[in-house]
């Protein structure tokens, strides 16, 4: 084989000067297999190396964060010896040529991610982001991206209770596909990606190594144009039945404490597990690839070291420790092979039969590169004038019976979310709710952004998906504790879309800090574009927070007879709502603004109360506003409502379906009524009675009248018909 | 009592079933490995949810052939109790304890909910639930579909060994109500012993009203009683 040109380089992603940086690194020109090997780590994917100096301005640190970010998942105390575990990761391109099996690795490797750290996986949420309902291609995708998450956690057994999904035109050429797994681990039985002292042996277990997912980290660093669907074998094939033996082969093992370190074969496989694993003990790794378990016959060394398989882990043992770890993947059928060693050189030495094929320095594979973007400023946002006239019951059906905000229910009755018996809140409520095995506490987990505030204002839409999931953990009467962030973007290479990053970076920081939320862990997924056309920004955040007494659970279902609390004010901002959009047709506008300090005193007392046991029911108000969350209350409860707008400040529109930021509805017996209204004076929180659930309908003084049933109706029927091709896209 | 819970490669409902034995019947099971060739000494063996071996083949397929079925096949015939929920149901049909065939649902997707059941009968194992009494489990399944020949299914009828069935609200067996096209409604059936038990859906995910529900833990106390 002739020595790899600059032109190579290129072909596999590499500019011409990153080309010239490893030659000065290696000083002398690398081989194809060591080219390879550099394209891989240095790859957007693998580096971060466009994000990460923005991803240095977030708050990662407080009191409760045991690990940040840097390894494989963020590690944050919940008291009595427990930490959880949790991060969210994209699997964007894989979902859109090949929807069922992109969407089951993604979860497969997001579970790894957190079982590598010793922590047995207790939850997994996603957040899912498709293109117009009409689109040719939505509903297929819808099915297949269901039906691989489903697959995927049920297999598992490990329960899938929560998430979102939207749909906006802005998705049609590239979907978003973003897989939260959260675990549970003893503070003292964390382990680490750190492949430890020279001399430990380096252990790979699981599944078998075949060509499939060879250049898949590439992929995603790329954008697509015409033809992807021709990608389709870079796309893996996930099989929930292995990574079940392997999770639990993994947690027996490290239970013998002869594990030293773990990291689990994702992007850019062997490669990078093993770069990564050398770095952080500043040690240097030799693998005989021959030794690696193969299904396909005849690969080359560069084939074995950036297969992406499935269900891999590698992880590096106390000396002598061979024969326990291979008794123990024995009994659980699986391959465990010793195929190299921790050395003292600092070096990546790989060799196939006795034979040198590659030799190169751990450091800069890792370090990678940092690149400094250009971006360009946003345009400040305007709220635009919303027509407020015409609203009427009406509004409120065509609303809730929307495809962004009917019924999820099509899609997690798809998933197990009963499994492991500790699902206090299933789906379809603000957060989560999932009982810490054998205790009283429970954590309560959420997936936010809102796709149209962040087109619109990048800064502003993730500091209101921040806001948001702050309001739907304390509505669960959880209090916040820490985040992980999957930040999906166009090409990096786009000053305007890297100026949106830097935006939503900068919100994500200003509402993090604002709100006392360290981010732990994430990813950045770039080149969510096709045809030069970027996705909308999407930060994506997942949220964590930690109920002390399970019995004090936030509900959204009220009880009737009592009443309608409204905390928080009523602005009537109409601009960038859902209304807006639903009803006139308006996409344009800046979205609410979002007071910081509001929304933490608010979320405070709104706990507060949940924990005393003074509030019967809550739900944080959002999408559609103070009319929508009424309603989702209601058809939770199968009750009605009365509610009449305290005073004639705002039109009837306004009032309902504005989206004014840090607000709740709490259900209150009525005597506990008086005691809420004077606690609130006193910490000075708006809040006020607009009325009482009850009866079988609610009504909305100065809109009008609906049964519940037929709320419900409306509200449960969008997606199946849609699904089963009975309705249009747009009901 | 004395209970057994067998763990298959790819059982997922075992640790489950094991805390529900335990709280509502106050003694805590005994694990046992698919590989082991013999059983201890039990009144009741429990075969769990799960994903036996991946559901490759067919689910329950393989699980039916591995070493320790050939004891729970033994123990059966000597009369001890045998509890199949879910995979456990697909492997009983699988080994031919159980007649009929769960094949996939009439849906074609995996169904996760609650669903209202009728019991009839006189299992030991719903002993604690009266005749005619409508309770709730939650089922979660992709292969939930009971199907029989025609004389199979008069027989079960005739005999009284269909003893739970999805039902609405009102306690009718009716299409809406029916998760996955099982023929009859049919959730749950016993041998002509009514010493083995087989059902798709899940008393262990509610044994406490913080899970939505307390059915469970009635069912487990009542066949600890039943069985002990």
């Amino acid at each position: 084989m002739s020595a790899p040109t600059v032109n190579d380089a290129v072909r596999l992603g590499l500019s011409a000067d990153e080309y010239r940086q490893i030659i000065a690194h290696l000083g002398r020109p690398p081989n194809a297999t060591e080219l390879g090997v550099f394209s891989a780590m240095w790859n957007e994917h693998c580096s971060y190396k466009s994000s990460r100096r923005w991803l240095r301005t977030l708050p990662t640190t407080g009191d409760q964060v045991i690990h940040g970010p840097g390894e494989n998942a963020g590690v944050v105390d919940v008291g009595d010896g427990w930490a959880v575990v949790f991060k969210m990761e994209s699997h964007n391109h894989p979902s859109f040529i090949e929807p069922y099996q992109g969407a089951a690795t993604g979860v497969g490797g997001i579970l790894r991610d957190v079982f590598t750290m010793g922590a047995r996986p207790v939850a997994i949420l996603n957040s899912l982001r498709f293109g117009d309902p009409d689109h040719a291609k939505t509903r297929h995708l819808v099915g297949g991206v269901v039906g691989g998450i489903g697959g995927y956690g049920n297999c598992m057994g490990i329960p899938t209770v929560g998430g979102e999904c939207a749909f906006d035109p802005g998705y049609n050429g590239n979907i978003l596909v973003n897989a939260m797994a959260v675990g549970l681990v003893r503070r003292d039985q964390i382990f680490l990606a750190n492949a430890g002292q020279p001399g430990n042996p380096v252990l790979y277990v699981g599944a078998r190594t075949g060509r499939d997912g060879i250049h898949g980290a590439s992929m995603a660093s790329a954008g697509f144009s015409d033809g992807a669907e021709a990608r389709r074998p870079t796309v893996q094939i996930g099989d929930p039945f292995m990574e079940k033996l392997l999770l639990e082969a993994c947690l027996e093992l490290m239970a013998t404490g002869v594990v030293i370190g773990i990291q689990d074969m994702g992007a850019a496989g062997l490669t990078s597990s093993s770069v990564e694993m050398a770095a952080r003990a500043e040690v240097g790794i030799r693998l005989d690839l021959e030794r690696v378990p193969v299904r396909d016959a005849g690969m080359t060394p560069l084939e074995l070291m950036l297969s992406e398989s499935q269900e891999r882990m590698l992880m590096t043992l106390r000396p002598g420790a061979e024969a326990d770890a291979a008794a123990v993947f024995q009994k659980w059928g699986l391959d465990a092979v010793v195929i190299g060693a921790v050395t003292d050189t600092g070096r990546l030495e790989l060799a196939m039969h006795g034979a040198a094929v590659a030799d190169l320095p751990i450091g800069p594979l890792a370090e990678g590169l940092v690149y400094e973007r250009p971006t360009t400023p946003l345009p400040c946002s305007t709220p635009v004038s919303v027509p407020d006239q015409q609203a009427t019951i009406d509004s409120l059906l065509a609303l809730i019976g929307s495809p962004n905000l009917a019924s999820r229910r099509w899609i997690w009755e798809q998933y197990d979310h009963g499994v492991m018996g500790d699902t206090i809140t299933p789906p379809g409520s603000d957060a989560a709710v999932v009982r810490i095995h054998g205790t009283d506490r429970a954590l309560a987990l959420t997936a936010d952004c809102t796709p149209r505030y962040c087109e619109a204002d990048p800064r502003l839409g993730a500091i209101q998906a921040i806001a948001e999931s702050y309001r739907n953990l304390s509505a669960a009467g959880a209090r916040p504790l820490a985040v992980t962030d999957c930040l999906n973007f166009g090409s990096p290479e786009d000053p305007v879309v890297m100026g949106t990053f830097k935006a939503a970076v900068e919100g994500l920081s200003e509402a993090c800090r604002a709100l006392g939320l360290p981010i732990v862990s994430g990813n950045v997924s770039f080149y969510n574009e096709t045809d030069n056309c970027p996705i909308p920004p999407t930060p994506q955040v997942g949220t964590v927070g930690l109920i002390e007494d399970v019995g004090r659970t936030g509900k959204m279902a009220p009880s009737p007879g009592t009443s309608v609390l409204l905390v928080g004010s009523a602005e009537g901002h109409l601009s960038c709502s859902l209304y807006a959009r639903e009803t006139h047709g308006l996409t344009e506008g800046a979205p609410p603004p979002v007071d910081l300090d509001a929304e933490r005193r608010h979320g405070e007392w709104v706990r507060e109360q949940i924990s005393g046991g003074r509030a019967d029911a809550c739900h944080d108000i959002s999408d559609g506003g103070l009319a929508v969350a009424l309603a989702e209350m209601c058809i939770a409860a199968g009750t009605g409502a009365s509610v009449r707008p305290p005073d004639e400040k705002l039109s009837p529109a306004c009032f309902y379906f504005g989206e004014d930021q840090a607000r709740y509805l709490l259900a209150a017996q009525s005597e506990q009524v008086d005691g809420l209204l004077r606690a609130a004076a006193k910490d000075a929180i708006p809040v006020r009675t607009l009325g009482r659930f009850g009866g079988q309908e609610l009504q909305l003084a100065s809109l009008g009248s609906v049964a519940v049933d037929t709320l419900r109706r409306r509200h449960a029927g969008w997606f199946p018909s849609y699904m089963n091709g009975t309705t249009e896209g747009t009901g | 009592m004395k209970a057994v819970v067998v763990v298959f490669p790819g059982s997922n409902c075992d640790r489950d079933v094991a805390v529900a034995l335990a709280r509502c019947t106050g003694c805590a099971p005994t694990l046992v490995w698919h590989g082991a060739t013999s059983l201890p000494p039990c009144d009741l063996v429990v075969l769990p949810g799960g994903f036996s071996y991946g559901d490759y083949l067919r689910a329950g397929a393989i699980a039916a052939h591995s070493p320790i079925m050939r004891s729970v096949r033994e123990a059966a015939a000597r009369g001890i109790a045998v509890l199949g929920i879910c995979n456990g149901f697909q492997i009983l049909t699988e080994t031919g304890l159980l007649p009929g065939a769960l094949v996939r649902n009439a849906g074609l997707r995996f169904v996760c909910r609650p669903v209202d059941l009728r019991v009839e009968g006189d299992s030991p194992f719903l002993a604690g639930f009266t005749p005619g009494e409508c309770i709730r489990f939650p089922v979660a399944h992709m292969e939930g579909n009971y199907q029989t020949d025609p004389e199979t299914l008069a027989g079960l009828e005739a005999e009284g060994r269909i003893v739970l069935r999805y039902v609405d609200a009102e306690g009718g067996v009716t299409e809406a109500a029916n998760p996955n096209g099982s023929v009859a409604g049919i959730a749950g059936i016993t041998s002509a012993s009514r010493r083995i038990f087989g059902l798709m859906p899940h008393p262990e995910r509610v044994i406490g009203d913080e899970l939505g529900g307390s059915d469970g833990r009635r069912f487990f106390a009542a066949v600890a009683d039943a069985l002990a």
